[in-house]
C-alpha cells in the first residue's frame, strides 16, 4: 500500500444471488431444492480506486449501479468475492443513524449505546458526551426516554452521535437530510469542519451539488464499472448528459405506446361512427369540435415532429434542432395558402407563434396533398409540457383548417434556470 | 485471531453497553423489577424441594440441593444455546447497516446470561450457608476456572447456533429439542455413577459432563474435584470453543446478504 493512500480498491468483484422464490425454513428448502433457482447478478465488476490521505470522493450512479454495495463492501458489512480492499486507520460509517437506540431509555443512555457500538470507548463517549448533547440542541429533553422525541429529534441525536466519532476514514451514505434547513446547514458545516481537520471522506449521494461543495473527485459507477472519474462538477455534467438521454428513450418510449393506443382507439370510435351513420343516415352535421374550425377546403391529416435525425419523437431537449411536418389533403383549391404554428404552454401561455406570410414568404396555391415543415434550429424552451397547434389559412386571413392542441410534446432540461425559454448567455466574472 | 482479539477488545464498551442493557431491559416495568433475578431461582428450589421431598423420594441425601447446584449452571448454559439461537437475526437491522465485529453479538448475549448465573450463584450461597450443609472453602476456589470453562463452553454454541440460524431458521426450534435431550445426555438430575456402563461413553464425550461433575463435588460434597475432571473440562471447552470461533468466523462473513 502506498503512504500516501488511505483507501486501496483492487480488483473487487461481488455478485449476489437473487433467489426466485427463497425458503427460509427447513421445509421449504427440502422441498423445493429443486424450485430454488437463482439469477448471479453481478453488482461490482471487477473496480479499482484509491483515495488518498484527506481526500473527499463522491460516488455517483444511477440506483443499482453499486455504489451502496462499494460502501457496504467498504465498511466490512460485506465482502467481496474476489480482489482486496485495504483501509488504513479507523474507519466509520454514517450509513445507518440511531443504531442501537432502545426508545424506553433516556436520551443519555442512549448516546452511550450508540456510540459505543461506533466502538468509542468508556473515556473517549464521556469526553464528547457534552459536546454531543450540545450539537443536537437537545439540552432539555436529554434525560427523558427517546421515545418521547420527535422523529426530527431522534434523528438530530442520532446524527449528533455519528458525527462526533473521530475516525480518519468517514463513510457516508446519502443521510445529509436531517432535520430543519437550519440543522442541515449545521450538519454540512460540521463535516467541512471534518475535512478541513484531515479526515478522508467517501460520500454516496443523488445530492450532486452537495458532492461538488466538499468533494475533490467524482467517482461515477456504472454498472458494476468506473465509467469516469475526475473533477465532480465536469463528471457530474456527463452524469446528467447520461441520465437524460435515457429519460428521453423512455418518455419517448411510454409515448409512443400511448399514441399506438390513441390511434387504435379513434380508429374503433370513427368505424363505430360510420356504422352508425351508415344505418341512421346523415342527420346533422356532428357539431364541429371547438378544438378545429375552417371551411375545409383543404385538411390537415397529420402533424409530427422530428429530431434531427429525422425521426418521430415527442420529447425533446433544450436547444435540439427540431422539425414539424404537417401533411394536407386538398379537397378544393386554395389560393394564397399560408400555413403556421403556435406553441402554447399547458396552462395558455403563448411560447411562440409564426406562419408564412409573418415571415413574408410568398404565398402558393395548393392545389394537390402534400406536406409543409418548418425547422427550428434551436428549440430553447424551459423544461416542461407544450401543446403544438397547426394552421392553414387563405389569404386575407380565412381560416381553411385551423386545428388546436393537435400534439402535446415534452421538453426536459437538466440545467436549473428558470422562465419561458433559454436565452443564450455568457458571464463575466471579476479578475 | 489476534486481531479479532484486538479488535473486540477495542469495542469492549459496545459488550458492556449491550449486557447492561439486557440487565437492565430484562425486568423493565415489573413491580420487583431487579429483584426478580434472585427470586426466580428461590422459587424454583422451593418447587424442586416439595417435589423431590414430598413426591418423588429419592435415594440422595438433600437432593434438593444435589439437583439445585447443578441447575443453575445448566439453565445458563441451555439458554446460551436456545435463547442465543436468535441473538443475530434478531439485531438483523444492526448487522447489515453497521460494521461491528459479529462476535460481539453472541458473546454480549452469553455475558448478561453469565452476569444471571453469577447472581443466581448467591441463592446457592446463601441456601447453603442456611441448611447448614457443609462448605470447602480450598474447593470453592476451584469456582471461578470452572465458571470459566462453562463460560467458553456456553460461548461457543451461542456462536455456532446464532450463525447457523442466519442461514436456516428452523434451527432455532430444532435447538428446543437438542437442549432438552441434551440435559439428560448431562448429569444433571443424576449422577454419572448411576449411568449404565453402556452409554456411559457418550457422557463422557459430552464436555458439560466433567463441568458438572465438578460444581457438585465443590458445592455439594465440598471437596475439591479431581484433577482430571478439570482436564477434561478445560480441553473439552478448549476445543469447541475453537471450533466455535472458526465456524463462525467463515459463516459471518455473509450475514449481511442472507438477513
Amino acid at each position: 500500500m502506498k503512504a500516501e493512500n488511505a483507501i486501496e480498491v483492487k480488483q473487487v468483484k461481488k455478485s449476489f444471488k437473487i433467489y426466485y422464490d427463497k425458503g427460509y425454513t427447513l421445509k421449504e428448502k427440502l422441498l423445493f431444492c429443486n424450485r430454488r433457482k437463482y439469477e448471479e447478478r453481478i453488482v461490482l465488476n471487477e473496480i479499482s480506486f484509491e483515495v488518498k490521505k484527506g481526500e473527499a470522493i463522491g460516488l455517483i450512479g444511477e440506483n443499482g449501479c453499486g455504489k451502496s454495495t462499494t460502501l457496504k463492501l467498504l465498511t466490512k458489512i460485506m465482502y467481496p468475492d474476489s480482489g482486496s480492499i485495504v483501509m488504513k486507520g479507523r474507519v466509520s460509517s454514517l450509513i445507518e443513524l440511531g443504531a442501537g437506540f432502545h426508545p424506553d431509555m433516556s436520551g443519555r443512555e442512549n448516546i452511550y449505546i450508540n456510540a459505543s457500538i461506533f466502538g468509542l470507548t468508556k473515556k473517549e463517549i464521556y469526553q464528547r458526551m457534552e459536546s454531543i448533547i450540545t450539537f443536537s440542541e437537545l439540552e432539555e429533553f436529554i434525560d427523558n426516554p427517546v421515545r418521547t422525541y420527535s422523529s426530527g429529534m431522534y434523528m438530530r441525536l442520532a446524527f449528533s452521535v455519528a458525527i462526533h466519532v473521530d475516525a480518519d476514514i468517514l463513510l457516508i451514505d446519502e443521510i445529509l437530510a436531517v432535520g430543519d434547513a437550519a440543522f442541515q446547514a449545521k450538519c454540512f458545516q460540521k463535516l467541512k469542519e471534518i475535512k478541513q481537520a484531515g479526515t478522508t471522506i467517501v460520500i454516496v449521494s443523488h445530492s450532486l451539488g452537495q458532492i461538488e461543495q466538499i468533494c475533490e473527485r467524482s467517482i461515477w459507477i456504472q454498472e458494476g464499472i468506473i465509467k469516469e472519474e475526475g473533477i465532480p462538477r465536469i463528471v457530474h455534467m456527463n452524469y446528467l448528459d447520461y441520465m437524460e438521454q435515457k429519460r428521453q428513450k423512455t418518455a419517448n418510449h411510454e409515448l409512443e405506446l400511448e399514441l399506438k393506443l390513441m390511434m387504435q382507439k379513434e380508429k374503433k370510435e370513427k368505424k363505430e361512427k360510420e356504422e352508425k351513420e351508415s344505418t341512421e343516415e346523415k342527420i346533422i352535421e356532428e357539431p364541429a369540435e371547438k378544438k378545429r374550425w375552417g371551411n375545409k377546403k383543404a385538411k390537415i391529416c397529420n402533424v409530427c415532429m422530428l429530431n434531427k435525425e429525422g425521426k418521430e419523437q415527442l420529447f425533446f431537449s433544450t436547444g435540439e434542432e427540431i422539425e414539424i411536418k404537417i401533411d394536407f389533403s386538398v379537397k378544393e383549391k386554395v389560393e394564397h395558402a399560408v400555413f403556421g404554428i403556435g406553441i402554447f404552454r399547458l396552462d395558455g401561455l403563448q411560447c411562440y407563434g409564426t406562419n408564412t406570410r409573418i415571415d413574408r414568404l410568398e404565398p402558393f396555391d395548393l392545389i394537390k396533398d402534400g406536406s409543409v415543415s418548418i425547422k427550428i434550429k434551436e428549440l430553447n424552451l424551459m423544461k416542461g409540457h407544450y401543446l403544438l397547434d397547426a394552421a392553414i389559412e387563405s389569404d386575407y386571413g380565412i381560416p381553411v383548417d385551423y386545428y388546436r392542441e393537435v400534439l402535446q410534446f415534452e421538453i426536459g432540461s437538466m440545467i436549473e434556470d428558470v422562465g419561458v425559454a433559454r436565452l443564450s448567455h455568457c458571464w463575466k466574472l471579476p479578475k | 485471531m489476534i486481531s479479532l482479539i484486538k479488535e473486540l477488545y477495542s469495542y469492549r464498551e459496545m459488550i458492556v453497553s449491550l449486557v447492561r442493557r439486557d440487565l437492565k431491559g430484562r425486568y423493565k416495568g415489573s413491580i420487583l423489577g431487579f429483584l426478580w433475578t434472585f427470586l426466580n431461582p428461590l422459587l424454583q428450589l422451593v418447587v424442586y424441594t416439595m417435589v423431590f421431598s414430598l413426591i418423588m423420594r429419592s435415594g440422595i441425601e438433600e437432593y434438593y440441593l444435589f439437583l439445585f447446584v447443578v441447575l443453575v449452571p445448566w439453565i445458563f448454559f441451555s439458554t446460551s444455546l436456545t435463547g442465543g439461537a436468535s441473538c443475530i437475526w434478531s439485531q438483523k437491522e444492526l448487522v447489515k447497516k453497521i460494521y461491528f465485529p459479529r462476535e460481539i453479538l453472541p458473546i454480549s448475549f452469553v455475558t448478561s446470561q453469565f452476569v444471571n448465573m453469577l447472581l443466581s450463584f448467591l441463592v446457592i450461597f446463601l441456601v447453603l450457608i442456611v441448611s447448614a450443609h457443609p462448605i470447602n472453602l480450598m474447593a470453592l476456589c476451584c469456582l471461578p476456572l470452572i465458571w470459566f470453562v462453562e463460560y467458553l463452553l456456553a460461548l461457543s454454541v451461542a456462536m455456532l447456533s446464532s450463525a447457523i440460524t442466519v442461514y436456516l431458521r428452523d434451527f432455532e426450534y430444532i435447538l428446543a429439542i437438542v437442549a432438552m435431550a441434551w440435559q439428560f445426555l448431562t448429569p444433571v438430575m443424576y449422577s454419572v455413577e448411576q449411568v449404565p456402563e453402556e452409554i456411559l461413553m457418550i457422557f463422557q464425550m459430552n464436555p458439560l459432563t466433567p463441568v458438572m461433575v465438578a460444581y457438585r463435588d465443590i458445592l455439594y460434597y465440598a471437596q475439591v474435584p479431581k484433577l482430571e475432571t478439570l482436564l477434561h473440562a478445560f480441553l473439552l471447552g478448549i476445543l469447541l470453543f475453537m471450533i466455535g470461533v472458526v465456524s463462525f468466523g467463515r459463516l459471518k462473513r455473509h450475514f449481511a446478504e442472507e438477513l
